[in-house]
Order: structure tokens, then sequence, then C-alpha cells
């Protein structure tokens, strides 16, 4: 027990940590608020690609998505950072993450936009049109109102999903929470400056998790 | 009717209260061997609440229920014994949606009373044919009109062979030409010698099949008595009000 | 042209493809394994969680809510490194392999259970009393009326959660769990090329895209209810 606490919940090496963990948070919630928009802004692109009149435009959004839910979004950080240098291009940890955070997270959203906006029935196309509205007006002002409404407990968790993924940064050195935690780690041999992040991503998440299961158990009675 | 046979189901102070409002008020009643005793009263009068207490669906405040003597509201009573004695059919049917008709009806039979699925399958086929529905045993509720599915949870609730059937509201979420399909069936088992407590608003059902009518209002029986009298000539004025109110 | 061979010759070289091929099936086995591990104990784990918690037995409810809320809250690179670095400092060491099946088990043991409550909580409540009227005693009735449709509801989001988990697999790279991920980039490190890399994130296309894609299928077949 008494080892437990020496190694866990070490709060004078924590407390030394506290400086180099802050600064990781911080990088933290930089990228999440560099990568969450783009994520859902590309998502939104992708749904409404996979909805095109055109058979390439909605194969290849249908493909993409399939494609980048199907690849571990460390494999693909990794190609990115270590492989495109053998072809000539140099990404910046930041870069990288940005790019392989841009194509996993917008094929989760897009997926997601794609149930909501199939989820508003197809009465609401056939209402707005037949007052004359245009496809992109209809998808605009009456189907994505709706859509994002139906699918929101989803797209909150998806972005709890992304929050937590920006650890995964930490493998190509991009001096986010976890690295910094890490670094803490072997540096002092001990493991409280990880359990201080984890403590920092509960704060952080715990009450968003809450929300969800409450809004999950809502939509499912 | 047998007179002088003890009553089957006897109520006696009963009281239910729901946090601060109580709901039942006090019921004293008893229903004799093979009557069909009917339920009539406005909503909110406690009409559900009483049917569900008899088999503690509902756990009463006060008060108890003896079911063929035996008090199922006893601390030491097994609960799950006594409901196999009690049958009950719910206004919504609540008919298990991945079954076939025929292993709604088996799985009590089955599980419950471990009968061995051949003697099972016989009792549940003997059911559902005192029902008229044989013919869709190996149907999915899914695949049943509304009627039909009132009158397979009938022969759930039949195949256990209880003392006592308890409706509540049996055909109030039934479209109106369906409706006459589930009455006949409780008609053939009033003649069958099933004891019933029917609650129920089909008013000339209870004026053809009841033996008794009971009138309850803010949770207290209000008058009581054979259904040419409450219908015909009620004694009190809130009961003449409610009649009045239903119209024929 | 030139730029295309140079392209070939970076992510596609045939040399390299035919040397590292069986390192990287090796990590395709392991991948599987681990995975195939960690969807058996995660989802039972998950059902047992949810079965307990139907008893509402208050403290064990708590727990239960706050195990789950936990490990729904935290990344699993934390937990891994935790694990990995804490454990053999209080004495007790498991191997690599170990500590990413308990990880990833855990982890998916939360969101399975979140998953199997909601499925029962919305099974209608005349269910329940249908069946306890006929003396269904309470874990009869679990089994043979709550549970076969609960289960049915929960198919949709349960093969999401649980693809999305079996990719944290390739987080066995960085304490050394010889998946997919770990043997291409060792084989890059020795090859100096990027071929095995590619190699490596073919190998995950074609092991997830079905899967993938068969989870849009139940999705579809079983959707929630929505609006």
């Amino acid at each position: 027990m008494e080892a437990i606490i020496q190694q866990f919940f070490n709060l004078a090496i924590m407390e030394r940590a506290l400086p180099l963990i802050l600064s990781g948070l911080r990088e933290t919630i930089l990228i999440c608020i560099l990568v969450i928009p783009l994520g859902l802004a590309g998502g939104l692109a992708c749904a409404i690609m996979s909805l095109s009149h055109l058979r390439v435009a909605r194969w290849a959004a249908v493909a993409g998505i399939d494609f980048f839910r199907a690849i571990p979004p460390l494999v693909l950080l990794i190609f990115i950072y270590a492989g495109l240098p053998f072809a000539g291009l140099r990404p910046s940890p930041m870069t990288a993450v940005a790019v392989a955070f841009f194509l996993n997270t917008s094929s989760y959203y897009g997926e997601i936009y794609r149930a909501g906006i199939e989820s508003v029935g197809q009465g609401q196309w056939d209402a707005a049109r037949s007052t004359g509205l245009k496809g992109y007006q209809t998808l605009a002002y009456v189907v994505l109102p709706q859509a994002v409404r139906n699918v929101l407990p989803d797209l909150v968790s998806n972005t709890v999903e992304v929050v937590k993924l920006t650890s995964i940064a930490s493998v190509v050195a991009l001096p986010e929470l976890l690295y910094s935690a890490d670094m803490a780690r072997s540096v002092t041999f001990n493991s409280s400056p990880i359990v201080l992040a984890a403590a920092i991503y509960l704060v952080m998440l715990w009450p968003v998790v809450r929300l969800i299961s409450r809004l999950e158990r809502r939509i499912a009675a | 009717m047998t007179t002088g046979a003890p009553p089957i189901l006897e109520i006696r102070g009963l009281r239910k209260k729901f946090y601060d409002v109580e709901v039942l008020r006090g019921i004293d009643l008893f229903v004799l061997p093979q009557e069909l005793v009917f339920v009539i009263g406005p909503s909110g009068s406690g009409k559900s609440t009483l049917l569900r207490c008899c088999n503690r669906l509902e756990e009463p405040s006060a008060g108890s229920v003896r079911v063929g003597g035996i008090d199922i509201t006893g601390r030491s009573t097994d609960i799950n014994a006594m409901r196999r004695q009690i049958g009950m059919v719910f206004q919504s049917f609540n008919l298990y949606p991945h079954m076939t008709a025929l292993r709604n009806v088996t799985l009590a039979l089955a599980k419950v009373l471990r009968r061995p699925r051949a003697e099972a399958e016989r009792l549940g086929l003997a059911a559902l044919d005192r029902v008229g529905l044989a013919g869709k045993a190996r149907s999915y509720p899914g695949e049943l009109s509304g009627g039909q599915q009132q009158r397979v949870a009938i022969a759930r609730a039949l195949a256990l062979e209880p003392k006592v059937m308890l409706f509540d509201e049996p055909t109030s979420a039934l479209d109106p030409e369906l409706v006459g399909s589930v009455l006949n069936v409780m008609r053939e088992l009033k003649r069958g010698g099933m004891t019933m407590l029917v609650v129920s608003h089909e008013l000339r059902f209870a004026r053809d099949a009841a033996d008794r009518v009971i009138f309850m209002d803010h949770g207290v029986i209000v008058e009581e008595g054979p259904p040419q009298q409450i219908f015909s000539t009620p004694s009190q004025v809130r009961t003449r009000a409610f009649i009045a109110e239903l119209g024929r | 042209m030139e730029a295309w061979s140079r392209f070939v010759d970076t992510f596609f070289n045939w040399t390299i493809i035919e040397r590292y091929f069986p390192a990287i099936m090796k990590g395709v086995v392991v991948t599987i394994e681990i995975a195939g591990a960690v969807v058996v104990t995660g989802t039972l784990l998950g059902l047992v969680l949810a079965i307990v918690r139907t008893f509402r037995m208050l403290p064990v409810n708590a727990l239960i809510v706050i195990f789950v809320d936990a490990f729904r809250a935290l990344p699993p690179l934390v937990l891994v490194l935790l694990v990995y670095f804490g454990l053999p400092n209080i004495g007790i060491n498991l191997p690599s392999f170990a500590v990413l099946w308990l990880v990833l088990s855990l982890v998916l043991t939360a969101f399975a259970e979140e998953i199997f409550w909601a499925g029962i909580l919305s099974i209608p409540k005349g269910q329940w009393e249908a069946a306890r009227s006929t003396g269904l005693g309470f874990l009869a009735t679990l089994a043979y009326v709550v549970l076969p449709q609960a289960i049915r509801l929960t198919v949709p989001p349960l093969t999401n959660r649980t693809i999305a988990i079996t990719k944290n697999t390739a987080l066995g790279t960085v304490i050394g769990v010889g998946e997919i991920l770990n043997q291409a980039t060792t084989a890059q490190s020795f090859s100096g090329n990027a071929t095995p890399l590619m190699m490596g994130a073919i190998a995950y296309v074609i092991l997830f895209i079905p899967v993938v894609v068969l989870g849009r299928l139940l999705e579809t077949r079983f959707a929630w209810r929505r609006v």
C-alpha cells in the first residue's frame, strides 16, 4: 500500500512536475483548438460530398471515410511523420499531427453527419423543395439543423475522443500533456506525473462523459 | 356462481401512497369464485393501482390482499409462486416481440413450472385454442393484429391455470372493430367459470357479463352492486354523474 | 517518370516488401490475437457489469459508474504508460502484450457496459411486468425476456466502439509489443526505406476495412430509434 502511494501518488514529485505538465496542457489545448474545428468542417464536407449527384464524388467520399476509419490514427501519424521524409517532405511534429488528425477526425465526423442527414426524413426534403428552395438551401436551412440535433450526442462523444487522441502526439515528441508527463516520469523514475496528467484529463472530460451517458440514454428510451 | 365458498380474492383496508399522494384510501373488496367483478370510475380514481396491488406490481402502503386464502402481502410470501395463481392482462398487451405466440405462452410453463417441452407446448396450444388462435402459434407478435395480440396475452396468463384473472383496461388500446374479439374471449372465460376482476370502460359488456359492478372515485369505493342497479338506479350522486357522463 | 519511379522505390520497393513480408505478417498475427482477446474479455465483462447494475445495489453501482466513467474519460495511451511503467515499481511485472490486453480490455469493458446498460434501460417496463406477472423470477426475466431484446439493440454502437478500441492495439508499439506498427517501424529503421510503413498501413487497411463495412451494414439494419 505504502509502495503504491509512493509510486503513483507522490505529491512532492507531482508538485515538481507541475510547471512542465501545465505547459503540456497548454499545448494539448492548442492542438484541440486547431484540430476540432478542422475536423468538424472536413467531416461536413465529406458528408455533403457523399450526397452528391455525381456517383464518383459519392463513392470517393464513402471510400475515404471508410479508409480513414480503418487505419489507426497512430499509424497514420507515424506514416506522415516518419514516412514522408523519405519522399522529400519533412513535416514538423505539429504539422504531422494536424494532417493526420484532420484526415482521421474528418472521416469520423463525416460518418456521424452522414447518419444524421439520413435520419432526417425524406418528407423534409420534399416539403422544402416543393416550396422552391434549392438543394443547398434545403440542406442549410432545413436538413442540417435537424441532422445535427439528432446526432448531437455522437458529435460530442467523438469530440471527447479527439481530445483523448491528442495523447498519441506524444509519440512524435510533440510536447503535449502526456509527453510532458512521461518526460517527468523518465527523469524521476516515478509514475506520479502520469497520474497527475490522468487527473487533468479526468477533470476535463469526466463531466462531458457523464453528460454523454445521459444523452445516450434519453435517445435510446 | 358458487355461494358459500370462501372468496378467491380478499382485499382489506388497502391503501397506496405515491410520494405524498394517496391513490388508494382504504379499499375493502371480496371476489367470490367464478364471479366477474367490473370496476369503473374516472381516470385517477385508482382502479389500475388497485389491480396492480393485487399481484404486487405495486406494493401496498397498508392493508392486505389474500388470494386463495394466502396473504400475498406477507413478508415471507414467495411472490413468484403466488403470481402463477394470479393472471394479469395489460392494456398494452406486453407480448415478448422476439418470441412466437406459442413461446410467449409457454415461457412461464417451461421456466417457472418446469414442464417438459412437449407438455408445455401441448398446454400452450390448448390455451391458444381457447382464445381461438391455435393457428397463429408460430406467428410473431409483430405479425398479429392488436386484438389477436391481446388474445395471445390472455392465453399466456391462462396457460398457468390461475385462480383469478386481472384485466387492466384490456380493450382500451384496441381499434373499435377489434374490441369485440377480445370481449368474446372474456365472455367465454366467464362461461368456463374463471374468476375475473376487470377494470374497463366497456359498459355494455359489464351490463351483459358482470356479476357485480364497482364504482370507484378518488381512491375509495363509492358504490357497488349488480349491473342493473349501478347503471339504471345508482344510489350515489357521484355514480349517477359518472354514468351520465359516459352516456350510453 | 523520374518522380514516379522514385515514389515507387520509396514506398513500394519490391525487394524490401519481400524481405519484410514475414515480419509484417507476424505483426498481423499478434494484432489479431490481442484484438480478439480484447473483444472477448471486454464485451463479456461489460455485459456482466451491466447485469450486476440491474440488481440496483447502490454501493456496487456507484463503484461501477466510477470505473466506467474513468475508463471512458482517460486516453488509452495514458493508461498503457501508467500500467507499463508503474506496476513493476510496486512489484507486479507483466509482459507488454499483457499490459496492452489488460488496458484495452478494461477500456472496452467500460464502453460496453454503458452500451448494454442503455439497451437494458430502453426495454419497456411492460416487458418486465408481463414476465414477472407470470411468476418468472428476476434472473429468468432478465435472461429470457429483457437481455435478448436489449442485446439486439446494442449491436451497432458496440461494433463501432469495438473497432475503435481494437485499432488501439497500435499503441502497443510504444511499449514494445510486436504488433504491426512495431514491426513496420523497426523494419523501416533497419532498411532506411519507407516501404515497410506502407506495408503496415496496407495491412491495417486490409484487416479493418471489412470490419468497418460490416459495422456500417449492421448499423443500418439495427438503427437506434431516432426522433
